[in-house]
């Protein structure tokens, strides 16, 4: 009676004869216990749930987004370091210590992780945080779907994590390609883990992607015109325009998948007519845009940090936007080079080879203004420069290997090589990782009033900026050697000493990873010494830096009013000119501010319970778990009062000891 | 005075730009969001069409779009959920005029429509299951049911959404809240039916011809 209640799940599920797993398991269930009984213990969970759980506000779901994204760095990063053990000592006769089975799983989670779950979050993170704050207003336009936005995305991670321990993950890779991933050949638990999560976590960012589009087009401060518009919120419109355009069909893809593996359809299997390659093109159709849902808030934070340690506005702001734009709808006509080698015509595969290069003509625009921008300015070098910096010198080169794997005859040669897997980690890490670095060390101090360590920062810095490059370089060599991807084993001596290399590579990113928790604790340690008590910390351009920092909840006192770009820069620039004194306000308005929701909470509970039931074919608790989201989505329907009032005395209380704060 | 001087006193500020006016008010912003979320089910439904024209041909051997559907049944489909967006508009109209009883009277023959149409739907899958054309017999029936079932879904959740905003509007009255789902709930079943002219045509006429 028990397995028939308990769906496919028993004890068998949970691989007690893996000492690495059950170490890892053990590890993470006694870290989450501690830190949960401590929470308790202090007396800090009505706090938690007050004003983090159940926060609405940008700025707190802003920083859970990337403290998520931070722990599962280290979570994917560890994957990573054990691919790279494994592969540096399995030569020859040795086996290595992952079995093939395991390490199967472990690529398909280190890729998952990474593009999910850290690179997603991060990006999201930041422009939660950033965008409300630099368009002048108080909030995104729909405060209580952003808070669901994150908690879907935090069901997803649970999710992806709890097949460490009950079950396993997908073995097919992170882009699970039927026939592999069909139930035919993958028939356990794996890839309806995979499958789930990120059906989970894909409504939240597609939520995301809604809120923000909106809040960008509907909701500036008064004055702030388009070609107004922070480059940073230029970038962000661009990804979330990706976002709502391209998951969708990864949506509508990952149904059909499912369909397939629970119902029977014959949507991508080898027989009854069903098509594979169908789901390969549909998958980039989403994966190419992914890309640049990444990268493009990266180059806003790049564009950003450039012009303020430069203390220059950015050079060529309008063809910046228009690359911007040029990239978010040429990403649509370049998915097919992702596999040339699927037999298209040779017509096909040049054209989709030309739009490839031409995509590098707009990114070639922006690494041009980031030069030209910083080119006789006053340049600071703080950690966000280097990190800028790091990136401009390495990504430009990860984009030209990107190029000649634009041209169809070099691709159909290196194809599923180690060189794509250098190449692809080439733009990422600096594109993408680079980027939320410099985001993180140049928006920390707005977040939490001090600024973060800078010898630790650079000492991160460096070991990042060394260990990629150490770490990445080999594996071209290697795949030009003709060494496959996703190797557990080899027979070819001669790789090895290139993979040694790459495993001191990736330890010497260990050590920045190291580096910046210390920086993070050092920096807490530290901060009556690095606050920021102006809400200026880098003499910055934009309006994020206009408010105090941490800012309150109501982000500005008095709604700012937006007379040209750089405003911020401008408003500074002005009352210089004039000799003005600070202004003394006296007349505050009360403000208006969404109300507090567990709605996001206790629907990603229910997202989780269902994701669970249905990855274990538990049906009454699926049933259960969708009763209960709906029942809470409807209780928020309705729900009477969303709104509380700052009164004009708090906030004008509030505005008056930051002004303070900053004439001392 | 003359008209002139009436335009010079209006404040030229506002007027310029738009882009420049502040953030928008609820209602628009809500209508907004509501129309990118749309956008965003037509992209998944783009997915699932790109699909069906790939797979329309691959009947395994299975029953051919041709000898399957029924025209005749399509088109009373058709029938129903258009005249069923015309009622959903007049119920639109009587929100805007805070009509009560035609707003009732509007959802309610909106609400049997789309229940006749998803009958039929419901009716026609029976049927083709019964012949053994079940979505496990080919790539091509695993398209079809997906693609029209997907839709059928959502004008279930729609007829589900309608019924709760009748229950919102007899407790609540004309709240702003109430009638900004109101206005949503008519752009999602307007949106149903630009779908379903879709398949319409590239299911079911385009599907039978030689």
């Amino acid at each position: 009676m028990s397995i028939s209640l308990l769906g496919k799940l028993s004890w068998d599920a949970v691989p007690l004869h893996e000492p690495i797993i059950m170490g890892t398991v053990g590890g993470v269930v006694v870290a989450i216990v501690s830190i949960l009984s401590w929470v308790t213990l202090k007396g800090y969970v009505p706090y938690l749930w007050r004003e983090w759980l159940t926060s609405v506000d940008h700025k707190r779901i802003g920083i859970m987004y990337i403290v998520l994204a931070l722990v599962m760095l280290l979570r994917g990063f560890a994957d990573a370091i054990m691919m790279r053990t494994q592969q540096a000592v399995a030569a020859g006769g040795a086996q290595g210590f992952l079995p093939p089975e395991h390490f199967d799983q472990i690529f398909s989670a280190h890729g998952t992780i990474m593009i999910f779950f850290v690179a997603m979050p991060l990006v999201i993170g930041l422009m939660n945080f950033v965008v409300p704050l630099q368009l002048g207003v108080r909030d995104v336009a729909f405060p209580t779907m952003n808070s669901i936005s994150f908690w879907l995305t935090a069901s997803g991670v649970l999710l992806t994590n709890l097949s460490l321990a009950v079950g396993e993950f997908a073995k097919t890779g992170w882009f699970a390609y039927p026939p592999l991933s069909e139930l035919q050949f993958s028939p356990g638990v794996g890839v309806d883990y995979y499958l789930w999560s990120l059906q989970i976590s894909g409504i939240g960012t597609l939520l995301s992607g809604v809120n923000f589009v909106t809040t960008i087009l509907k909701m500036r401060a008064p004055g702030m015109s388009y070609m107004r518009m922070p480059v940073f919120c230029w970038t962000a419109l661009a990804s979330n325009l990706l976002m709502v355009a391209a998951f969708p069909v990864l949506t509508a893809l990952f149904a059909m998948l499912l369909l397939d593996r629970y119902l029977g359809f014959h949507f991508f299997t080898v027989d009854a007519g069903g098509n594979a390659m169908m789901y390969v093109n549909l998958f980039w159709v989403w994966g190419h845009p992914e890309v640049y849902i990444l990268v493009l808030p990266a180059f806003g934070i790049y564009s950003e940090v450039a012009a303020t340690f430069s203390e220059k506005s950015l050079f060529g702001y309008r063809s910046m936007v228009l690359a911007t734009m040029a990239i978010c709808v040429l990403s649509y006509t370049v998915w097919l080079h992702h596999f040339f080698t699927m037999g298209a015509s040779a017509s096909v595969n040049a054209f989709f080879g030309i739009t490839s290069m031409i995509i590098g003509v707009p990114t070639g625009v922006k690494v041009f203004n980031w030069l030209f921008t910083m080119y006789g300015g006053r340049v600071r070098f703080t950690v966000p420069v280097l990190w800028t910096i790091g990136f401009m010198v390495s990504f430009v080169f990860g984009g030209l290997t990107g190029v000649l794997l634009a041209l169809p005859p070099v691709d159909w040669q290196v194809h599923n090589s180690l060189f794509l897997v250098a190449h692809f980690h080439h733009v990422i890490i600096p594109g993408v990782l680079f980027g939320a670095m410099a985001g993180y060390n140049y928006w920390f101090p707005k977040a939490f009033g001090f600024k973060l360590d800078e010898r630790w920062g650079k000492a991160a810095f460096w070991c990042w900026f060394i260990g990629f490059h150490l770490a990445f370089m080999p594996l071209y060599v290697t795949g030009l050697m003709g060494m496959a991807r996703r190797l557990q084993h080899y027979d070819v001596l001669a790789w090895q000493p290139w993979l040694l290399v790459a495993e001191v590579g990736a330890v010497v990113i260990l050590a920045g990873i190291i580096c910046q928790v210390v920086q993070l604790m050092v920096s807490i340690r530290h901060r009556e010494e690095l606050r920021d008590t102006t809400g200026d910390p880098w003499n910055g351009r934009t309006l994020e830096w206009a408010t105090a920092s941490p800012p309150p909840a109501w982000n500005f006192a008095v709604q700012p009013r937006v007379d040209e770009l750089d405003a911020f820069w401008a408003q500074k620039r002005h009352a210089f000119a004039k000799q003005d004194l600070p202004v003394q306000r006296h007349e505050y308005a009360p403000i208006e501010m969404p109300k507090n929701s567990p709605t996001g909470f206790v629907t990603a509970f229910f997202a989780v319970v269902t994701g669970f039931a249905l990855i274990w074919h538990i049906w009454w608790m699926a049933g259960f778990g969708v009763l209960g989201a709906t029942a809470t989505l409807l209780a928020f329907m309705f729900r009477t009062e969303d709104e509380v009032e700052i009164s004009a005395e708090q906030v004008g209380l509030f505005d008056r000891a930051h002004s303070v704060e900053v004439s001392l | 005075m003359n008209i002139a001087v009436e335009v010079d006193a209006v404040h030229q500020g506002e007027l310029t730009n738009i882009s420049e006016a502040g953030p928008a008010s609820k209602r628009i912003v809500a209508g907004f969001g509501f129309w990118i979320f749309l956008l965003s089910d037509i992209v998944m439904f783009s997915a699932l069409f790109a699909t069906y024209a790939v797979l329309v041909k691959a009947t395994a051997g299975g029953p051919t779009a041709a000898q399957l559907f029924d025209q005749h049944n399509a088109a009373m489909e058709t029938a129903f959920l258009l005249l069923s967006s015309y009622t959903c508009g007049l119920m639109s109209l009587a929100v805007n005029s805070r009509y009560r009883l035609g707003i009732f009277f509007g959802a309610v023959v909106t609400f049997l429509l789309g229940a006749a149409f998803l009958n039929l739907e419901l009716r026609e899958f029976q049927g083709m299951i019964a012949v053994g054309a079940a979505p496990q017999r080919s790539a091509f029936l695993s398209a079809f049911f997906t693609l029209v079932g997907c839709h059928g879904l959502h004008v279930a959740v729609g007829l589900a959404w309608l019924v709760l905003m009748m229950v919102q509007l007899s407790l609540r009255g004309f709240q702003d809240k109430v009638v900004r789902r109101l206005h949503c709930f008519s752009l999602f079943w307007h949106a149903l039916d630009i779908i379903w002219v879709l398949i319409f045509t590239i299911v079911y006429l385009m599907g039978v011809l030689p």
